[in-house]
């Protein structure tokens, strides 16, 4: 009796842990609120409570869906007919003025794809035959075919795609924007990571906070053992074991909280709570067993515990449900340098379909429309071929690529940007990296300029010295 | 101030005048009452001001300078711009700024909108009351030299002079002295990072009961004078020095720099005067009759990350690893904002975009070197096998008393005999598939840095430069870029070359035919051996049928045979030949093409680790018949082009020995040389080091338009930036470099480490920005207690004990840390230092002090890193997946987190939940939070569970009989000092509960109690398994207590 009521004394004192005092130690404080005055942060800038940004946001969740390792852009959404016809041909030298792919001598032969395309939807969106499912919901989707990068190499591509720098150290777009916004979320972490096929070129600073305090870190929940790491407790406790032992812990350092009245203690306290809370919703929100099995076949979930990148993305809904603000997918598969038909498409059999079936599910939520779902790689592909013959792929290609958004306030059905015939150089509406996340940041509510974070004396901002929002997108 | 200025007819015109005034009398009545009461203070008050809203514009940096103003100068605020003058001192009405900052309408109001500040009514009135106090201008404080300050005449001891003091004025008490439990355990957290034990706790409290003052200057003299003492402070230096155990970036290698690291421990533990420890991590390589120690000093700047991705271009992140030594000088030495500059002038602060490349420079003109390092003994063995030969080639000489004609004649013989090879200059070079792309040098040698590839082949294409050919001579050279020199990219700087295939292309012909081979011989021919396990590959070699050995293995058609000439330790770094015969001359009539492809496909498996690549080569080729390699070393070869002037010892010793091999009577003496040679010893590590570019590989360092690698402006001499100390120096050295940095004149270089020690104490700085000593940083409290101390620390011989020391012993350092209402008020971070610090502590101490609680921990100085256990859903994520990572299981497995193994791109879940950096850049200060995924960490990670249990079976062990007594000495152990009567309470009851649990069979005994359930530890008399369990959850309960994880 005396257990269970201290243990409503607990969940009360506790329930918002999560959106309270995720804070840094005096120091930290000390620092940013002496020196953030003008940016965004003047409240606190080191908590996870919820709070409102600049403006009124179109989008207040997001999932992106990072393909890593590049997508060929020619093969799957920017359609080429004029390469198609060039097939074997060299380029034309005035293309490859100034012009470096990775690894091929750029003077290699054009190489035209081997799939079919066709128009979809009341769009009439080209789109290949490897993406029958997310060729469905084209009248959901925004097409960026204009993007352009500064890197050729993927750790350093993906590092800038991803914080707006080449360089490491940098915080992540996610990172980013649970400083900005915080986090709506009681139990559960405000950005969360989910990784399927390999680990990434570029690690764990792919969603790293940077210089931002560590409570913004993307979090990963992992597809073996513990979903979240030491979330489980050591091998033989039961669960009134912990809940005793945390009850001792609490009253010990409520003691200790008295003697001292320092408030890190007082967090602290909260902190071992929030983590016991946490020990019975992030197993929940795992447990694809709740799910109807037209829900998993929606998905193409075939074994509900196996780790891949379809129950990755339905686990996306089953966070953003729970008012996780920001979700990241890595599939790192794309790197097809040499066998790029069968890879591409052995890739989209294996993330086509749960794509679209997550479009689908937040649409039939009406989630759909405040939530931002953005799917793209870290740079496009050569429309010269490497490694000519029946291994025939695609070098690294920085010039142009495509990258799809949906929900959150961007204009549905609508296609922005074009290249030239080749699929080579962006001709129209150009959208660097810069662009796109100052982009993202105005669906959240955020003038990217203004979202800054005072470090080494300098303020620090997700798009450094550049980026423009492309308006033309924006529903 | 933008368009105005630009227009004077604007400032002519009356309509705006009349609205100006009234504008500006209404905005000013209240500061003009307030104004005789108080005087601003420019650096703390005005300068933040101009430097936040106006300096982006109107700073140091001349290209973004709007409307020819500068508000950082006060020449550049007086100056009269046509007509308006931004501030007149003494004359706000007059004073454009004023009347731009208040202006209503908000296109003409400072800052523009566009850059979205804005100034409070505050600021307003305070930059009106200082142009009204005469608009003085200081230099940034922390440009000026600190100054001897006069210590306030409160106390004896000068921290407590300078807090006792401020406290006064500010009308609160300082904190009572902590309790003797807290101060001791404060002390050894601080001192050595770690917890006391009990004997040291009883020895302590005995001590200070008889003395306070003494018992605290034993213990800390005591403390400083131990092993652990390096291993605590060498960590803050370590985050400074982005030191980690790999590489980074995509193939994140592991690397060897431990020995980087055990030197930082030692220089700490000798306490190595903090000018020297940074003369010799900065330029120790210059020092002269430098030592080992020194060169390895020289690692700090090279702990930054190396990109070894696939088809990279070498520079573009070879420059980027210099502009990571500029932020690590910055924030370590100079603590400077330099990275601002790195792609303009800075902004805030007056270092011009010239002086930064300028400061590039002297870490630009560099290569990326790599040394092996030996042990003393080793070193010893080094040098007397090197005696010895000496002397042997001394008795050579003086048997051959006309040995310098003789020698002579023979070289010009040689040289006329070299002349026969006619290098080869192609044009074009690759690396089949371009994962990598050679380099061709001003020698027309090709160098391949970048990737490194366990298979495939190099290709080389040109012209042939003689009407005929008999065969071509390849040279495998050393090259200071490539590990220790070379010639090899392997881990001991050796290759293997699985075959060399040569092709032609006659004018007219579009395919390449082959060239028949006939011979192949060299200057070194190595026995028939297999490889190391170190190369085994599992897909390309599963039967390990590769063998290498012999320079005819490069002709032999089969490419699983490679030649692999390795001369053994230290001799293998030298020059290799190999001369391939065809079997006939072939005729290249001219425009006729050759392809030459080096076949590389003994590599392991290891992602690169393992690549057998040959990294620096040349070809030539000649038209005598059946070319062969000549009998002696080639590096007397290449020494014979070099003149006389020129020849390095190295060089000299070289050609020396080629003639004896030529003379026949030394076969005694050179075959004695031969068995001294082969005993050269095995390195036992090795370091990446700092070494200046060799004059055959000049470097001009050039400033970067907009920092962007391959966009040099113009060439850029070296020099330091001019706002500090001067550096009266034609062509300046690394070294002097370094001198200037630890000169008596540098405003900072104190100062920024006084801070830094300090902020590691009591948890924050007096400078808040350790990083940042600009003129955006917040002034400190306590500038002349700063001051002093920087001054005391520079003139007393830079002695970081000592400067320790001093502050442990200081009466503000040891008061008790509780907070109370009125502090909280009126001082919620504690800047004012009115009460003792009180923080968690970070990462490693934390988790060293469930090690030492639980007896667990390993303690010992130094040697490689180890792996902690890590789930394998992380090892997993990687990228590379690290199939080295075999977690310690013995001893080591729970050695100080210090030498736990850093890699890069998989941060170590448990060190990183608690805020420990990942070695990404320079870090100058870490951050605390405090989460919830911290907590499941130390509650349910592998090391803790396993410090639970250890601690369960000590306090078992040695706690007594009763529940009682070992909750006491639970706490004791963990906390530092006896539990009251409520946490005995408390325990004990857990302890009850929890024991009628397992009784009942709810819980498990075996796998709470034991980390290996199938296997009990011999436990004390009476001592249950079922004992250690139930203590085992109190454990786990007591290594999470607030008390536990904080110094308190």
């Amino acid at each position: 009796m005396k257990n269970e009521m201290q243990n409503e004394i607990g969940k009360l004192n506790t329930r918002r842990w999560f959106l309270q005092r995720c804070g840094v130690g005096m120091a930290g404080l000390a620092l940013n609120s002496l020196l953030i005055k003008d940016g965004f942060s003047a409240g606190i800038p080191n908590s996870l409570t919820a709070r409102a940004p600049h403006f009124t946001p179109t989008a207040k969740r997001v999932v992106y869906i990072f393909m890593a390792g590049a997508p060929s852009h020619l093969d799957l959404l920017d359609h080429k007919p004029e390469l198609v016809k060039r097939q074997g041909q060299l380029p034309p030298p005035s293309l490859l003025k100034d012009y470096r792919a990775a690894f091929i001598d750029p003077n290699s032969i054009l190489y035209g794809t081997e799939f079919e395309f066709s128009k979809h939807g009341e769009c009439g969106y080209e789109i290949s035959e490897l993406l029958p499912h997310i060729a469905k919901h084209v009248d959901d989707i925004c097409f960026i075919r204009s993007m352009h990068t500064n890197e050729v190499n993927h750790a350093p591509a993906q590092i800038f795609m991803n914080t707006g720098h080449q360089q490491f150290g940098r915080p992540s777009l996610g990172s980013w924007t649970v400083y900005g916004l915080g986090s709506e979320s009681e139990d559960l972490p405000g950005y969360v990571v989910l990784t399927s096929a390999k680990g990434t070129s570029a690690g764990a600073s792919n969603y790293g906070c940077g210089f931002l305090p560590t409570i913004f870190n993307g979090v990963p929940f992992r597809g073996t053992g513990d979903p979240i790491l030491y979330l489980s407790n050591p091998d033989g406790y039961d669960d009134r074991a912990q809940r005793d032992s945390l009850d001792v812990l609490k009253r010990l350092n409520e003691e200790t909280l008295a003697r001292t009245a320092d408030p890190q203690t007082a967090a602290r306290i909260q902190s071992y709570e929030t983590a016991y809370r946490l020990q019975s919703s992030a197993p929940e929100l795992m447990d694809l067993g709740q799910e109807s099995q037209a829900t998993l076949d929606a998905y193409m979930i075939k074994n509900p515990e196996e780790s891949n990148f379809a129950r990755n993305c339905l686990l996306a809904r089953r966070l953003l449900e729970r008012d996780v603000r920001f979700v990241q997918l890595f599939h790192e598969a794309w790197d097809q340098h040499s066998t790029l038909v069968k890879d591409h498409t052995k890739n989209c059999l294996d993330t086509d379909q749960p794509v679209a079936a997550l479009l689908q599910d937040l649409k039939d939520r009406d989630m759909l429309k405040d939530t931002l779902v953005i799917w793209g790689g870290e740079f496009g592909r050569t429309p010269m071929a490497q490694a000519p013959g029946d291994d025939i792929g695609r070098d690294h290609h920085n010039r142009a690529f495509t990258i799809w958004m949906a929900g959150g306030g961007v204009k549905a059905g609508f296609t922005y940007g074009a290249t030239d015939d080749l699929g080579f150089n962006v001709v129209e509406n150009p959208v660097h990296v810069h662009d796109l996340n100052a982009t993202i940041l105005h669906m959240l509510g955020f003038d990217h300029e203004k979202l800054t974070y005072r470090f080494q004396g300098r303020d620090y901002r997700l798009t450094d010295v550049h980026g423009h929002v492309v308006n033309d997108i924006l529903s | 101030m933008g368009k105005y200025l630009n227009n004077p007819l604007s400032i002519e015109a009356p309509k705006f005048m009349s609205s100006r005034l009234v504008h500006t009398l209404l905005a000013i009545m209240p500061a003009f009452l307030a104004a005789k009461e108080k005087t601003v203070d420019y650096g703390s008050e005005i300068l933040p001001i101009l430097s936040e809203n106006c300096f982006e514009c109107h700073g140091p940096d001349a290209e973004a300078r709007e409307a020819g103003l500068r508000l950082d100068t006060q020449e550049g605020a007086y100056a009269d711009l046509v007509g308006a003058v931004a501030i007149a001192p003494g004359n706000p009405e007059k004073s454009e700024l004023i009347y731009r900052v208040n202006h209503s309408d908000t296109d003409e109001r400072m800052p523009p909108k566009e850059f979205k500040k804005s100034l409070s009514n505050e600021q307003k009135q305070l930059l009106r009351l200082w142009i009204e106090q005469g608009a003085k201008y200081e230099e940034h404080w922390a440009w000026q030299k600190p100054i001897e300050r006069n210590i306030p005449r409160h106390s004896k001891h000068p921290i407590d002079a300078f807090t006792l003091d401020r406290l006064k004025k500010e009308g609160l008490k300082p904190a009572k002295q902590a309790n003797p439990y807290t101060l001791a355990r404060r002390l050894y957290l601080d001192l050595i990072g770690l917890p006391p034990n009990l004997q040291e706790i009883d020895t302590f409290l005995f001590a200070f009961k008889k003395n306070k003052t003494r018992a605290i200057e034993k213990l800390i003299d005591e403390l400083m004078n131990r092993p652990s003492f390096g291993e605590k402070w060498g960590r803050h230096w370590l985050d400074l020095a982005r030191y980690a155990d790999s590489n980074g970036y995509e193939k994140d290698k592991p690397r060897d720099q431990w020995i980087y690291r055990d030197w930082v421990i030692d220089a700490l533990n000798d306490d190595m005067p903090y000018d020297q420890f940074l003369v010799e991590q900065l330029a120790g390589d210059l020092l002269p009759n430098r030592t080992q120690d020194q060169l390895i000093a020289t690692g700090f700047m090279r702990n930054g990350m190396i990109n070894e991705e696939g088809a990279i271009i070498v520079e573009q992140f070879r420059i980027d690893g210099i502009f990571d030594r500029m932020d690590t000088l910055g924030k370590t030495a100079l603590g400077l904002t330099l990275r601002c500059a790195q792609c303009h002038t800075h902004k805030f602060d007056p270092i011009t975009h010239d002086e930064y490349y300028g400061l590039f420079a002297f870490f630009n003109e560099t290569h990326e070197a790599k040394s092996w390092i030996y042990s003393n003994e080793q070193l010893e063995r080094i040098a007397s096998i090197k005696h010895q030969i000496k002397d042997l080639e001394n008795k050579i000489k003086e048997e051959r008393p006309n040995w310098k004609n003789e020698f002579s004649s023979w070289k010009k013989e040689q040289l006329k005999h070299s002349s026969i090879w006619k290098v080869w200059d192609t044009s074009f070079q690759d690396w089949h598939g371009g994962l990598n792309h050679p380099n061709e040098l001003d020698d027309h040698s090709i160098l391949t840095l970048g990737h490194p590839s366990i298979s495939g082949y190099s290709v080389t294409e040109g012209e042939s430069n003689l009407p005929m050919i008999s065969g071509i001579r390849l040279e495998a050279l050393t090259h200071p870029d490539l590990p220790f020199t070379g010639p090899g990219r392997s881990y001991w700087g050796t290759f293997a070359i699985s075959e060399i295939k040569v092709f032609r292309k006659w004018p007219q012909e579009k395919d390449w035919k082959p060239v028949e081979l006939g011979h192949a011989s060299a200057n070194f021919d190595a026995e028939v051996g297999t490889m190391r396990d170190y190369f085994f590959h599992e897909t390309l070699d599963k039967e390990e049928k590769r063998k290498i050995g012999p320079v005819c293995f490069l002709i032999d058609g089969d490419d699983r045979t490679a030649w692999a000439p390795d001369r053994g330790p230290i001799r293998r770094h030298s020059e290799y030949a190999a001369v391939v015969a065809f079997k006939e001359p072939l005729a290249t009539p001219k425009g006729s093409q050759l392809r030459v492809e080096l076949l590389q496909n003994h590599g392991g498996a290891k992602n690169g680790q393992d690549n057998q690549m040959l990294g620096r080569y040349r070809f030539a080729l000649t038209d005598i018949p059946n070319p062969k390699a000549p009998d002696y070393n080639h590096a007397p070869v290449l020494a014979l082009a070099v003149p006389e002037e020129d020849l390095t010892e190295k060089k000299r010793s070289a050609l020396f020995r080629a003639w004896c091999m030529t003379q026949g009577d030394f076969e005694g003496e050179l075959a004695q040389i031969e068995e001294l040679e082969a005993n050269y010893p095995e390195a036992k590590t090795s370091v990446l080091n700092t070494m200046d570019s060799l004059p055959e590989y000049p470097r001009t360092t050039y400033l970067l338009d907009r920092g962007i690698w391959n966009k040099p402006k113009h060439a850029v001499k070296r020099q330091t930036p001019s706002i500090l100390n001067e550096l009266s120096k034609v062509n300046p050295s690394r070294l002097d470099l370094a001198h200037w940095i630890t000169s008596k004149d540098a405003p900072l270089t104190a100062r920024v480490q006084v801070n830094r020690i300090w902020q590691s104490i009591f948890g924050a700085g007096l400078v808040l920005t350790p990083e940042d000593w600009g003129t955006r940083a917040p002034k400190p409290e306590y500038l002349e207690l700063l001051d002093w101390l920087a001054v005391d620390f520079r003139e007393s011989g830079w002695s970081q004990k000592a400067l320790i020391k001093n502050i442990l012993t200081s009466k503000t350092y040891q008061q008790d840390s509780k907070v109370t209402s009125k502090k909280i008020e009126r001082d919620p971070n504690n800047r004012l230092l009115a009460r003792g610090p009180r923080f968690r502590t970070e990462a490693e101490v934390l988790r060293d002090i469930a090690l030492a609680a639980s007896g667990l921990l390993t303690q010992g100085v130094g040697g490689p890193s180890i792996f902690p256990p890590v789930p394998e859903s992380v090892i997993k994520q990687n990228y590379v997946v690290p199939d080295y990572w075999y977690p310690a299981e013995d001893e080591n497995r729970y050695r100080r987190s210090l030498y736990m193994f850093k890699k890069r791109s998989m941060p170590d879940p448990v060190l990183t939940s608690f805020d420990a950096p990942n070695a990404d850049e320079s870090c100058t200060g870490r951050i605390r939070s405090n989460t919830p995924l911290s907590a499941l960490t130390s509650l349910n990670e592998t090391i803790f569970v396993e410090a639970s249990q250890g601690l369960a079976q000590r306090i078992l062990r040695e706690g007594g009989q009763s529940n009682e007594e070992r909750a006491n000495y639970g706490y004791l152990l963990t906390t530092g000092r006896p539990a009251n009567s409520f946490e005995r309470k408390e325990i004990t009851n857990l302890i009850e509960s929890q024991n009628e649990r397992l009784s009942e069979g709810w819980l498990d005994i075996r796998k709470i109690a034991f980390k290996d359930p199938k296997s009990i530890p011999k436990l004390p008399e009476g001592v249950s398994p079922r004992d250690v369990a139930s203590w085992t959850i109190v454990s786990r309960v007591l290594l999470n207590l607030d008390e536990t994880l904080t110094k308190n």
